[in-house]
């Protein structure tokens, strides 16, 4: 930590990148990679390596062969990228865009709903009002509820006659393939999850000094001018760091359409559970190589997300490169506002 | 870097795990040696019984222990945890307690160890369709523990008012009575018949009860694929018709078996298909059933005679990793032994598979549908045994579940059946 | 200190607003209460099914008749371990959420404050391993643990519930740290603090919210894991709640025991949301309390 006892030497007003550059040297580097190899050490050692290990196994395949005495002839054999390409082939590449379009259609649904819903409770459970505790309490139930429990749940509650159909007064076959299916996943859910955007954006809203919404009244600012102009890009960082989780989380939506719905349906089938699939009838190397394909398409989304929108996740490291400067920018807006309404703040405190 | 020295750590720490060649254990018979503690995958009951008869066996057995390895409830979790861990050669399970559907799978993998008939004394004594299921290319590869088949349970009440005295042996006979007790104001709201008609296992044991019974097969003798027949179609189009004309209710393309029984419960059903379990719950005077008493089971009816049910049940096996084979065999042997088959009924009401006990005096009086399930499980037939079973019942659930929800014709249906099978069955 | 006067702002500017309009005042209490109805009906439901009797499972009455407690009693039969699985959850996600908050935090500040080469590669390289399918994770990692003997060990369900929550938790923290402005530190540090104090005392107690939102949703993210949990224990007295509630089975094996399972929902979800909400006063309050000095 002391490499950064400099900083205390910097003028509190100077422009933040000026003297950076020469500032940190070598040293830093191998600080930040000290201070970092916990991390990384832990997700090497039970992510990377089965990633890896994966994507070995995505090249093979093995137990398709029956020998005279009808045992499975044992070993795997190198077969390059056929486990990729058979997906692609006849009816299993129309499963698989099928799949893919469910997990696109679930993701872009459900994270929609989830951030309105998320941010919604962020901006109740912000409030002060008596009684606090126990909305905070009871937005948090759902997304403490364990899945496999909640699954379970809501599995019974769209039962044929179950309550959901009989508080609707309907008869809706909710298990069957149709938009209903659909329906039943995406309501269970974002139920489950939008909490954990709001707990997320909460976080960010109580780092909002008050001085700030102070400043915005006294000018006359609307309620819906405060929100857009003043809390949603304060609140941004948070929010996108939450729903960039919750994509990743929901491109790989498994439990609830495979347990609320079922395994083989065409109107819930997502990319997971393809891979769980043939994983499950030991076919590993055609399952490593969906799950490789669903990996790099995760990996595009979450690149496209913080390239699109994320100049304020990554936003520093960002604004050195060129041609990232122009973001950078539009984020240092706002900082200002920060420092100057927390420098206040901090001093009132001390 | 911290990512590249961790890598290279585990790359020495594995090296020696992932090479798939290695030779299996268990491939050749007689190999039943070792004694010692051992170990029994499989899921619990709530009654405790399976712990009690651990314990019997623990007393009398100090020094070779049986621990229970509790596995979910589920029995799709039950077998991925001992497929993943028989690819991973371990020992932790030694004795499995496996569905009878799994045994070529595991067979075949050679996960599991081949039993000389001569080490399990009582084999001859079995329902030898019980048998059957442990059984892959003829070779013995576990002991039926407990069975199941198919009943129809039928509303006893309502049929005698409608004048009707016995229960039906044909789908005819069987819609006929639906007709007649239709007439009574208190049919109501009541649909004919269900099963099992979700995209599940179920539907598997439902579509082949249906083709079996109506003398098709979906895997011949052989092995050989064979489903596009006429008989195959007209048991399949007993099916669609009955959702076509009501005599299904509509609700019944969700039902498993809780919800099917939960329909029969409420008075909502004439006819149910479904397993023994049922009737104790169905006959429960707390008020939960409101049906109890106005029931009775038969065997299931089919297209000209008598049905044939489906056989369910599960089997012990030996992990062909396992430690002390002989005390496993031992163990199964004690597990399947008539003694200890009767308490299991008598606990679990679970359906035995020695023949003998289906006649026993004192179980036929608590249990009155053993003499119906004796005639279902004798008559009954196994699902496909098959390697591959999982796709192959996938493929069945597919081609049954569109013909049932009305998305392709039911002759369609069963040619895609044929083709889809043929190529996963390659004998 | 800063976190009080906001709520007196906070309270202030609420007066005022109720000054203003009744359709101000009403509004939100409404917007309240159908969230509150939302999250809360689902649940009402477990709770109902958890208290009915077994054999009354299937019932869509909205209060249980007769009202029973044989689910719980089911729950903690003696032949299930549940109370002990209970203690294995808690003492899991407990070190999770202990581990990935002190890794994590050293992480995100280093990645917020200092300035290297490759930072945006090592952010990449964090959240990347989120990417890939969990469940296509269990076999490898199985693998894995059976060779360096980690099968019915806390660790093997510690370690990997500590990766699946430290990109999150990295992530997160660090935009919560680069939001704070580095003059903080830079008083602090010029009043004579070393940057380890400077963090602890500044950037902590101001960043509190989102330590404990980690801290909250990591706990949570553990306390639900289960495939892990699954597969790498075969022992009882190691496996978690989660794994247990699997195994319930009902009285013959067709049956599903529903209740029992809804009960026991109950029970792990419950004294979750309490202890939430009684450490989040103590901890928002000490770490704020702490800045002040």
């Amino acid at each position: 930590m002391t490499a950064t006892a400099p900083v205390a030497e910097r003028p509190a007003k100077e422009p933040k990148q000026s003297k950076r550059p020469q500032r940190f040297n070598e040293g830093t580097g191998r600080l930040a990679a000290i201070l970092l190899s916990p991390t990384l050490l832990v997700l090497g050692l039970v992510v990377v390596f089965p990633i890896i290990m994966a994507l070995r196994e995505s090249l093979f395949t093995s137990g398709t062969k029956l020998d005279a005495n009808g045992f499975i002839v044992k070993g795997s054999t190198f077969v390059g990228l056929q486990n990729y390409t058979d997906i692609f082939k006849g009816d299993t590449g129309h499963r698989f865009w099928n799949a893919a379009f469910n997990t696109t259609f679930f993701t872009v649904v459900c994270v929609v709903l989830e951030t309105i819903l998320g941010v919604a409770m962020a901006l109740i459970m912000h409030k002060a009002f008596k009684g606090r505790g126990v909305v905070r309490a009871s937005i948090l139930v759902p997304w403490a509820i364990p899945t496999v429990v909640s699954a379970l749940l809501w599995k019974w509650i769209f039962q044929a006659d179950g309550i959901a159909n009989t508080l609707l007064g309907t008869q809706i076959l909710w298990s069957t393939e149709g938009w209903q299916s659909k329906a039943s996943v995406i309501i269970a859910d974002t139920w489950k999850t939008a909490p954990f955007i709001g707990l997320l954006v909460l976080a960010g809203l109580q780092t909002i000094p008050a001085e700030v919404y102070e400043a915005a009244k006294v000018d006359g600012a609307s309620v819906w001018k405060t929100f857009t102009r003043i809390t949603l890009p304060l609140v941004k960082p948070a929010l996108l760091v939450a729903v960039l989780f919750r994509i990743l989380d929901t491109l790989r939506i498994f439990d609830l359409p495979f347990v609320l719905v079922g395994a083989h349906k065409d109107s819930v089938e997502t990319l997971s559970m393809l891979a769980y699939d043939e994983a499950f009838n030991t076919r590993y190397g055609p399952a490593a190589a969906y799950a490789t394909l669903l990996f790099i398409y995760v990996a595009v989304v979450a690149y496209a997300f913080v390239k699109i929108l994320g100049a304020d996740v990554i936003g520093e490291a960002r604004a050195k490169k060129p041609g990232g400067g122009g973001k950078a920018k539009k984020r240092r807006a706002t900082a200002p506002e920060i420092s100057a309404a927390a420098a206040t703040n901090t001093g009132m405190g001390a | 870097m911290a990512v590249a020295s961790s890598l290279a750590l585990l790359a020495t720490a594995c090296g020696s795990g992932d090479d798939g060649s290695s030779s299996g254990g268990g491939s050749s018979a007689g190999a039943l040696e070792g004694r010692g503690p051992i170990t029994l995958a499989g899921g619990k009951d709530t009654s405790g019984n399976l712990q009690n008869q651990l314990n019997a066996w623990n007393a009398q057995h100090p020094n070779e222990k049986v621990e229970l390895k509790e596995l979910p409830e589920d029995a799709d979790a039950q077998r991925q945890q001992m497929v993943q861990n028989a690819q991973n050669k371990s020992d932790a399970f030694s004795v499995l307690n496996m569905d009878v559907v799994w045994t070529s799978e595991f067979a075949a993998n050679q996960w599991i160890t081949q039993i000389p008939e001569d080490k399990v004394p009582d084999l001859g004594k079995l329902i030898p369709a019980t048998v059957d299921t442990a059984k892959y290319r003829d070779k013995l590869y576990g002991v039926p523990i407990t069975s199941d088949g198919g009943l129809l349970y039928y509303r006893k009440d309502l049929l005698t008012k409608a004048g009707i005295a016995e229960a039906p042996k044909t789908w005819d006979e069987m819609l006929a009575d639906c007709q007649k007790v239709a007439a009574l104001p208190e049919a109501k709201g009541m649909s004919c018949y269900a099963g099992q008609f979700e995209k599940y296992e179920g539907l598997t044991v439902n579509f082949s009860e249906a083709v079996n019974s109506a003398g098709g097969v979906i895997v011949d003798k052989d092995g050989k694929p064979n489903v596009n027949t006429p008989e195959a179609l007209a048991g399949l189009q007993e099916l669609t018709n009955g959702f076509k004309t009501g005599a299904i209710p509509k609700a019944a393309i969700t039902y498993k078996e809780e919800e099917s029984r939960r329909a029969f419960q409420e008075g909502k059903l004439l006819f149910l298909r479904n397993w023994p379990y049922v009737y104790a719950k169905a006959e429960a005077t707390d008020g939960s059933s409101k049906v109890a008493g106005k029931f009775a089971v038969a065997p299931l009816p089919g297209k000209t005679g008598p049905g044939v049910s489906s056989l369910g049940g599960h089997d012990y096996a030996i992990s062909a990793f396992a430690k002390n084979k002989a005390t496993a065999i031992d163990f199964i042997n004690f597990m399947a032994s008539e003694a200890r088959q009767k308490a299991n009924i008598e606990k679990t009401s679970q359906a035995p598979t020695w023949a003998s006990l289906y006649d026993d005096p004192t179980l036929t009086k608590q249990f009155p549908y053993l003499a119906p399930l004796k005639a279902s499980i004798l008559a009954a037939q196994p699902r496909p045994k098959v390697v591959k079973y999982g796709d192959v019942t996938a493929a069945i659930q597919q081609a049954a579940y569109d013909a049932l929800s009305g998305k392709t014709q039911p002759q369609q249906a069963l040619s895609d059946l044929q083709t889809k099978l043929q190529s996963l069955i390659t004998q | 200190m800063a976190t009080a006067t906001a709520q007196v702002r906070a309270d202030a500017a609420k007066v005022r607003a109720a000054e203003v309009s009744p359709m101000r005042r009403w509004a939100p209490l409404i917007g309240v209460g159908l969230i509150v109805l939302y999250c809360l009906a689902p649940f009402y439901w477990m709770v109902v099914s958890a208290f009915r009797r077994p054999a009354d499972q299937f019932s869509n009455a909205l209060i249980p008749r007769p009202f029973s407690l044989q689910n719980f009693k089911d729950v903690f039969s003696a032949n299930n371990g549940f109370q002990r699985g209970l203690l294995n959850s808690l003492i899991v996600a407990g070190s999770v959420t202990i581990l990935t908050l002190v890794i994590g935090m050293i992480a995100a500040y280093t990645l917020a404050r200092l300035d290297f080469r490759g930072k945006n590669l090592v952010l990449a390289i964090i959240i990347t391993t989120s990417m890939f399918p969990g469940i296509s994770l269990v076999v490898p990692l199985l693998k894995l643990f059976i060779n360096i003997h980690w099968i019915n060990t806390y660790q093997a369900m510690i370690v990997p519930s500590l990766s699946f929550a430290l990109p999150l938790a990295v992530w997160n923290l660090t935009a919560f740290f680069r939001q704070m402005p580095q003059e903080l530190e830079q008083a602090a540090m010029v009043d004579g603090c070393t940057p380890a104090q400077a963090f602890r005392k500044v950037i902590l107690p101001l960043a509190a919210p989102g330590v404990f939102t980690t801290a909250i949703i990591t706990f949570i993210a553990a306390w639900n894991e289960f495939l892990i949990a699954l597969s790498m224990t075969n022992k009882k007295s190691i496996q978690t709640a989660n794994v247990i509630i699997s195994q319930f089975t009902g009285t013959t094996g067709r049956d599903q025991p529903f209740g029992s399972q809804m009960a026991a929902g109950v029970v792990v979800t419950i004294p979750l949301v309490i202890a939430v909400l009684l450490f989040q006063r103590r901890i928002v309050a000490g770490l704020t309390a702490g800045g002040v000095k």
